[in-house]
């Protein structure tokens, strides 16, 4: 079968996916040429796929969560485990095969135009797409997004681990600044629509804000606040916790988030650095916003709990923050940049009420200060040689 | 005197074949053919001063170097010049002899051996000195350039790799005499490294350092490194314990020897062990009933498993002539979803595999298993490079051929075995140990 997908063969043009489906399926038998003769069995595919699985808890969580929070906006009083994570698959597998379909597709046809083999990046990057836009974002703009980012923030730059921004957030970013009625407010984090029977029709008037959205309306009210659930219920720490609340597809439950991390963080592929550091930053910007909490600035009464539980916060610092590409690749810049990040997603998010979520764009902005960050450190590096040169001379 | 090294970062593999018993009972094997081969001697240029057919004795020189012609390559034995084999734009890839004799050893006249200068024109006349490195460019000595220190490896702490304490602490004053004749090359010390606890005495005239920790940290560089780095315009030699015994022996009694002992190592290996050999003998002869009997294709390495050289089962016995490993090839297995594969066999040091937490002994082949990706993973290389240095950044500078970065980052303290480890470890299946000859041979063409 091979030879037909070789140079001249018939189907050439498809020997990229040839090949992607072929060391995808059967381990590669190139040996070594040069160089040490035995390798370690990690591989990028391999590491790939341990994101991919650490991002199951919250994908699974939120499909029942979606239908979830569909039910509770119908009004029933009964919630059928296996309906309401039905209804969530059925309303978030479009967007994950829209999303899959529209950047592999992009990252095949770039393969096979630079004659190299597929990369994995992607089916990190596919997955978490529908897990950080609200179940509302339609098809097309998800399609619209994905194409854009995968074309203009990976591929001119060369591919995956040339890029300089998270592609999965700059899809988000894009969708957020491109079509900012669709990516916020309270229509769109809760599924409206019922699907095949299951679920139900939400009224147009009913109003699914997230508790941060609801926090960001509170201005100038009084210091003690109460998070409320869609159905007026009121939300302890816990619930924010456990995350039956309504916000983007895979970001709400804090528990299967560090599910997730100590997947990332016992397999050794995230940096511990940089999560514990994105937490700590988090924490100390949150602890400093509570005590000198205004009225103005409603968000500065959360609670540093509150805080690390609520919006994407906990998410970006496990999942975004720790993509070895666009972070900080030195160890004592992971601890900056991460310590960074924690402090301006709180920073936004308490401080200017247009911006109920800080997270992404606090990844996005310390992506592009990274290597800042790298360069003073391999300075530090430099400095030392030079001053023992300095010394022996 | 002796310093005291505790190095933390590193990587130790446990891969079947370790050499068992005592090297100093090792069997004599008298090859059936010998090969000197240039690529193992880099920053020489060798023309071969002999013909095909010429008869040679053992310690007459085969080779010079075009630049410095009083560098030579001298026939460990009494033979025949077999071939002179060329390869492409007739690229000189070694000169095979046949040896008459199995005296691996040659008298030479050590009239007066007091200056420097009459030392290092022994070692050149008698081929010894081929076998000195300097840094930086991980090159044969430049014998016009004093050296900073001398630096001797009596120990080798690679994958499988011998333990040769006993031979050395046996010869103890042949690594004496050696030292002595090196004190006199270097304004500097005379540095020798032995494992911690190891046999070898304290040799006197040197600065002895003890080694303890993962590999690389018997590698020259990494011991450097952690004792007296290498500044910018500092040169530095650094040679093995036998090379070190080798002058010894010259200079104590005018015998220049090409003996050596070989760890004979690997999983393919039916009984690993120490043999008896000379310099440049062929793999056939050493390993003729000596390797299991299976289908499997194997992999023939001079060498250990992460510097060494494929050499074929046809091939010869290149430097440093201490090890031969052979594992299977593996371009003959057939594995299905290997990236998902949860079996205990696969040799890692990532924690997604079973194997890491089970104290096992590996059989690796020589499978990349991977894609050659662009560099993703951060922060890997660092784990298992014990020296101030950053590897990612001086890759990167040398990559994009930026001189001034490379010697900011410290191009001229490593050599490539010393990021070996870093090259098995990476995801990515960076060729890291290629990166860094090239950067090497290119600042030297560059800056020469």
């Amino acid at each position: 079968m091979r030879p037909h997908f070789e140079e001249g063969g018939r189907f050439h043009s498809f020997k990229s996916v040839y090949d992607g489906f072929d060391t995808f399926l059967f381990t590669p038998t190139t040996t070594s040429t040069s160089g040490t003769h035995i390798h370690d069995a990690i591989d990028s595919k391999r590491t790939m796929i341990i994101v991919v699985l650490a991002l199951m808890p919250c994908l699974l969580f939120g499909m029942y969560n979606v239908g979830y929070q569909n039910h509770l906006a119908c009004g029933m009083t009964t919630f059928p485990f296996w309906h309401l994570f039905f209804y969530g698959f059925l309303a978030v597998l479009p967007k994950i095969i829209v999303s899959y379909v529209v950047g592999l597709g992009i990252e095949f046809v770039v393969a096979q135009w630079r004659k190299e083999e597929i990369q994995e990046g992607f089916l990190v990057t596919g997955i978490l797409i529908p897990m950080i836009c609200p179940i509302e974002t339609p098809l097309w703009m998800i399609a619209v997004a994905t194409a854009f980012s995968v074309i203009f923030v990976k591929e001119v730059f060369g591919g995956t681990g040339f890029n300089i921004f998270n592609v999965a957030l700059v899809t988000r970013a894009f969708l957020f600044f491109a079509y900012p009625a669709s990516m916020s407010g309270d229509q769109v984090f809760v599924a409206h629509d019922s699907i095949w029977g299951l679920g139900g029709n939400v009224a147009d008037t009913f109003s699914g804000a997230t508790p941060l959205g609801e926090v960001a309306t509170m201005a100038g009210s009084d210091a003690s606040m109460h998070l409320t659930a869609i159905n007026g219920a009121e939300l302890s720490n816990w619930d924010l916790f456990f995350g039956l609340i309504p916000g983007s597809v895979g970001e709400t439950s804090t528990l299967c988030i560090l599910i997730g991390a100590a997947i990332l963080l016992l397999a050794g592929i995230a940096s511990w650095r940089i999560v514990l550091s994105v937490f700590a930053g988090g924490a100390v910007m949150s602890l400093v916003a509570h005590l000198t909490a205004t009225p103005t600035y409603p968000a500065s009464f959360l609670s540093v709990e509150q805080q690390l539980c609520l919006g994407g916060f906990a998410f970006a610092a496990v999942f975004m923050a720790t993509d070895p590409v666009t972070a900080a690749r030195t160890n004592t810049g992971k601890y900056i940049y991460g310590f960074l990040v924690g402090v301006i997603a709180i920073l936004i998010r308490t401080y200017n009420n247009g911006y109920p979520e800080g997270a992404m764009l606090a990844v996005l902005l310390m992506n592009a200060f990274a290597p800042l960050i790298d360069y003073c450190v391999v300075q530090c590096n430099i400095r030392r040689r030079m001053k023992r040169a300095k010394v022996n001379a | 005197m002796s310093i005291t090294l505790h190095i933390k970062k590193g990587l130790d593999l446990n891969i079947a074949g370790a050499p068992e018993g005592d090297p100093t009972n090792a069997t004599y094997i008298k090859p059936t053919s010998i090969a000197l081969t240039p690529d193992d001697f880099p920053g020489l240029t060798l023309k071969p001063v002999v013909k095909e057919g010429d008869s040679v004795k053992g310690g007459q020189a085969v080779l010079a170097d075009k630049k410095h012609p009083e560098i030579t390559l001298t026939s460990p034995v009494n033979g025949i010049i077999k071939a002179i084999v060329r390869g492409e734009r007739r690229k000189l890839l070694r000169i095979e002899i046949t040896p008459a004799d199995s005296d691996s050893s040659a008298s030479l006249s050590t009239v007066s051996i007091e200056s420097a200068e009459s030392i290092k024109s022994l070692l050149m006349s008698s081929g010894l000195w081929a076998m000195i490195r300097q840094r930086p460019y991980d090159i044969v000595a430049d014998p016009a350039t004093a050296p900073r220190d001398i630096y001797v490896t009596a120990l080798d702490t690679a994958p499988l790799a011998g333990n040769f304490d006993k031979i050395f602490a046996a010869n103890a004053e042949l690594l004496e005499a050696g030292v002595a004749a090196l004190v006199k090359l270097t304004e500097g010390k005379v540095y020798v490294a032995r494992r911690q606890g190891s046999a070898i005495p304290d040799i006197k005239g040197a600065e002895m350092v003890n080694v303890g920790g993962p590999h690389p940290s018997g590698n020259a560089g990494v011991i450097i490194a952690n004792t007296h780095p290498i500044n910018k315009g500092e040169t530095v030699w650094t040679m093995d314990g036998f090379t070190l015994m080798r002058i010894g022996r010259l200079m104590k009694d005018g015998t220049a020897n090409y003996d050596a002992y070989i760890a004979l190592t690997g999983s393919e290996v039916a009984s690993p062990g120490y043999i008896r050999t000379v310099i440049g003998a062929d793999i056939k002869s050493l390993t003729a009933g000596r390797i299991s009997e299976t289908d499997e294709h194997k992999r023939f390495i001079s060498g250990n498993v992460f510097t060494g050289e494929n050499v074929g089962a046809d091939g010869y016995l290149r430097s440093p002539y201490r090890q031969i490993t052979v594992i299977p090839e593996g371009d003959d297995v057939t594995e299905f979803m290997g990236w998902a594969s949860v079996s205990p066999k696969k040799m890692s040091v990532s924690r997604s595999f079973p194997g890491h937490f089970l104290h096992k002994i590996f059989r690796p082949d020589a499978r990349l298993l991977g894609g050659r990706r662009a560099m993703i993973m951060s922060g890997e290389y660092d784990k298992v490079v014990p020296m101030d240095i950053m590897t990612e950044y001086l890759v990167k500078a040398i990559v994009s051929r930026n001189i001034e970065q490379m010697e900011a980052l410290g191009i001229y303290e490593i050599a490539p075995e010393d990021v070996a480890v870093a090259e098995y470890v990476c995801t990515s299946k960076m060729p890291l140990q290629s990166i860094i000859r090239e950067g090497l041979d290119y600042l030297r063409k560059e800056l020469e």
